[in-house]
């Protein structure tokens, strides 16, 4: 579909972006009746809610639909990959790289990997062993309200699929890297991930989305914990300037597991994140934390969604944004402890920098609890540097530039210290660090 | 040529004022202590001199070496060789010690056209400042007075003088929240510093810090203005008799 008629179906009211399911024809990979099942799922589920609007309450601060118009990157000629990124993406580890949502097994270093360990792509375990699959992918991602998480679903084709068994333990980080390409035509694409640790298991994995030109990534990440395992899982949305980001990921913890998120925004004009967490075991705790740099035009959306439906559970999620220019955030986050979920410790925290009058921040924490015996809060600020800082540094012979580059640069940190993996906080703090320079060239 | 000549200052502070005139010279090497009571405009005159937002100069000048210091910037105010030890020094969470120390001490050295120092050679710096200050390395780790206590924030102002060797020093209330023994410390570390071109304005409600630091110069400040200006042993007759006098008289 071009681009034109990707406009005029959103203009008449039937859903974009369905058609190129027939145009690509045997394109997608063939797997058993589940999988077909579960991509008509997607595609009934998203020709149903079609692409959000602002009437659509989940995506009011996001309005995705005004994002422009895509064609399914397979059908798109091939465009030129920006060779100036380092071959590690910023980060030692084993590694699987996707361009434009397929798998690139010669970009890709997964060598030395502990026996057991699967970090695989999805459409060659779809080919070769599907029912690895079968237990976990479309079961821990709802698609009700989740219009484009199924509309990735309709075109499930690519993505990483990593496997942790039984009580091993990772001791360097898996990545998986988005790399976005678009040349003359913009291009849209839909990674599908979905990362199993067995009972006991514990790994680090880190998403990192990059590249350059107009395109749209559509990802969604299942995540299913057994008991007791540990996942600490962050993502560096570092998307090319143009880019629209758009990224479900659906955790499911056992008993006592735990999760450990992070998201870090530097890029796309539009991006947004959602998480959707069910506490379904007793004593699991979920931690989301998140930061974002923006400045220009560009709208930075993070939605969180954690489910209590298990007692003794936990919830932790802190985030701090820093927008500059005519820039917006938004955080929604809701908490819902279910009945059985008695002694429930919930806290969600949203903190904005405005640096400038034209950027704007909306922030809607939300609590429903039905249970009787819980701990909850929620929180949110927004508000400018603190003067007394500034004035602090000044006095010291700090240059104003300087001074405010310190305290958004220690605002940041807070949230990338917290996370549990050393190689990823140097990678992620050296990031933000690249970011505030090339701000500070721009604003010269 | 005074260091520091203060000539007829008036100030705001949301539109009321709160110094009403204030006169004074400070010559090279001079000592000088200000006391006066609370709500006198102490505070107000040190803020003033380094420049800090909210604070609306009215009329008046303030000359630093000869030239407009009312004109410059905070940082430049600092660089130049002014320098604020706060009564209530802020925490800042996120900014470590040392990054922050190494920024501030490079900039201002920059500004006086000696050679920056790395890492290696300004730990080397810091570490041998801090032992005449008992701060410990474990201080220094911290986020910038961040978990500090009174007596820890104070000796970490007193580690910054030392590294940013300051022309003009102006201490806001130095000896608030210290115990004896540290106020000893950090007063001794002050007067420590005296030379023949360097001087001091030592903010201060009590005379006990002027035991440590004897001022060549006490003035009176109350209601906004310099009431009374003497030797030393003003202050003895102020700890003796108090301010009610000054605080009696009418405006």
């Amino acid at each position: 579909m071009s681009t034109s008629e990707a406009l005029a179906k959103a203009d008449t009211g039937a859903p974009p972006y369905l058609d190129a399911l027939a145009d690509l024809g045997g394109r997608l990979p063939h797997g058993p009746d589940w999988l077909d099942d579960l991509r008509g799922r997607g595609r009934a589920a998203y020709a149903a809610e079609g692409l959000p609007t602002r009437k659509t309450e989940a995506w009011k601060y996001t309005a995705v639909a005004k994002a422009g118009a895509f064609t399914h990157a397979e059908l798109a000629p091939p465009a030129a990959i920006d060779g100036a990124r380092g071959a590690d993406f910023g980060l030692e580890s084993w590694r699987l790289v996707l361009v434009n949502g397929r798998v690139r097994p010669e970009m890709s270093a997964l060598e030395g990997l502990p026996e057991g360990v699967t970090v695989a792509g999805l459409a060659d375990t779809l080919a070769h062993a599907p029912e690895r699959l079968r237990p976990h992918l479309g079961g821990v991602l709802g698609l009700e309200a989740m219009p484009l998480a199924a509309l990735n679903t309709a075109y499930l084709g690519d993505g990483a699929f990593v496997h942790v068994p039984r009580g091993v333990v990772l001791d360097r980080p898996v990545q998986i890297v988005s790399l976005g390409a678009a040349g003359e035509a913009p291009v849209m694409f839909h990674p599908r991930h979905l990362l199993v640790l067995e009972d006991g298991a514990a790994a680090t994995v880190v998403e990192t989305h990059v590249g350059g030109g107009r395109y749209f990534a559509n990802t969604v990440t299942e995540v299913a914990l057994g008991h007791g395992a540990r996942l600490a899982h962050a993502k560096m949305q570092d998307e090319g300037p143009e880019a629209v980001h758009v990224a479900a990921c659906a955790v499911r913890l056992a008993e006592n597991a735990a999760y450990d998120g992070l998201v870090l925004h530097t890029g796309a004009r539009l991006a947004r994140h959602e998480l959707r967490a069910e506490i379904a075991g007793p004593g699991a705790a979920c931690t989301m934390n998140g930061a974002f740099l923006a400045d220009g035009n560009r709208h930075v959306d993070n939605t969180l969604f954690i489910d209590h439906a298990a007692p003794n559970g936990s919830s932790r999620q802190v985030f701090r944004g820093v927008l500059d220019d005519a820039a917006r955030g938004v955080y929604q986050g809701k908490v819902l402890v279910e009945r059985p979920a008695q002694k429930t410790d919930a806290h969600q925290l949203s903190r904005a920098l405005l640096l400038s009058r034209g950027a704007e921040m909306d922030a809607k924490p939300e609590l429903e609890i039905y249970a009787d015996d819980v701990k909850c809060g929620h929180g949110a600020t927004t508000g400018e540097l603190d003067t007394a800082h500034l004035f602090y540094l000044r006095g010291r012979g700090v240059d104003l530039p300087t001074a405010r580059r310190m305290l958004v640069e220690a605002f940041i940190a807070d949230i990338i210290d917290a996370f549990p993996d050393a190689t990823v906080r140097e990678a992620f703090a050296g990031r933000v660090g690249a970011w505030l320079d090339g701000h500070a060239e721009a604003a010269r | 040529m005074a260091l520091l000549e203060i000539k007829n200052l008036h100030a705001n502070v949301d539109g009321t004022e709160i110094l009403k005139g204030i006169n004074l010279v400070v010559e090279p090497g001079e000592v000088h202590a200000v006391m006066g009571p609370n709500g006198s405009g102490k505070s107000t005159l040190s803020y003033v001199l380094a420049g800090r937002e909210g604070y609306e100069v009215t009329a008046g000048e303030v000359l630093y070496k000869g030239t407009n210091l009312l004109e410059m910037a905070p940082e430049e105010r600092a660089r130049e060789g002014v320098f604020l030890a706060f009564q209530y020094p802020v925490e800042i969470p996120g900014v470590g010690t040392m990054t922050f120390l190494r920024t501030a001490v490079n900039a201002v050295r920059k500004h006086r056209g000696l050679p920056e120092y790395d890492a290696m050679q300004f730990l080397k710096v810091v570490r041998e400042k801090a032992k005449a200050l008992n701060i410990p390395d474990e201080m220094l780790k911290r986020a910038v007075n961040t978990g500090f206590s009174g007596g820890e924030k104070k000796r970490a102002e007193a580690l910054q003088a030392a590294l940013l060797d300051p022309a003009m020093m102006i201490l806001d209330e130095t000896d608030s929240g210290l115990d004896i023994d540290a106020l000893r410390l950090v007063a001794e570390s002050f007067d420590a510093m005296r030379d023949a071109q360097r001087s001091m304005l030592v903010i201060t409600h009590y005379q006990r810090i002027l035991h440590y630091l004897v001022p060549d110069k006490v003035h009176v400040l109350a209601r906004g203005q310099i009431m009374r200006s003497g030797g030393k042993e003003l202050a003895e007759e102020l700890e003796a008799k108090g301010y009610a006098e000054f605080v009696g008289e009418a405006a």
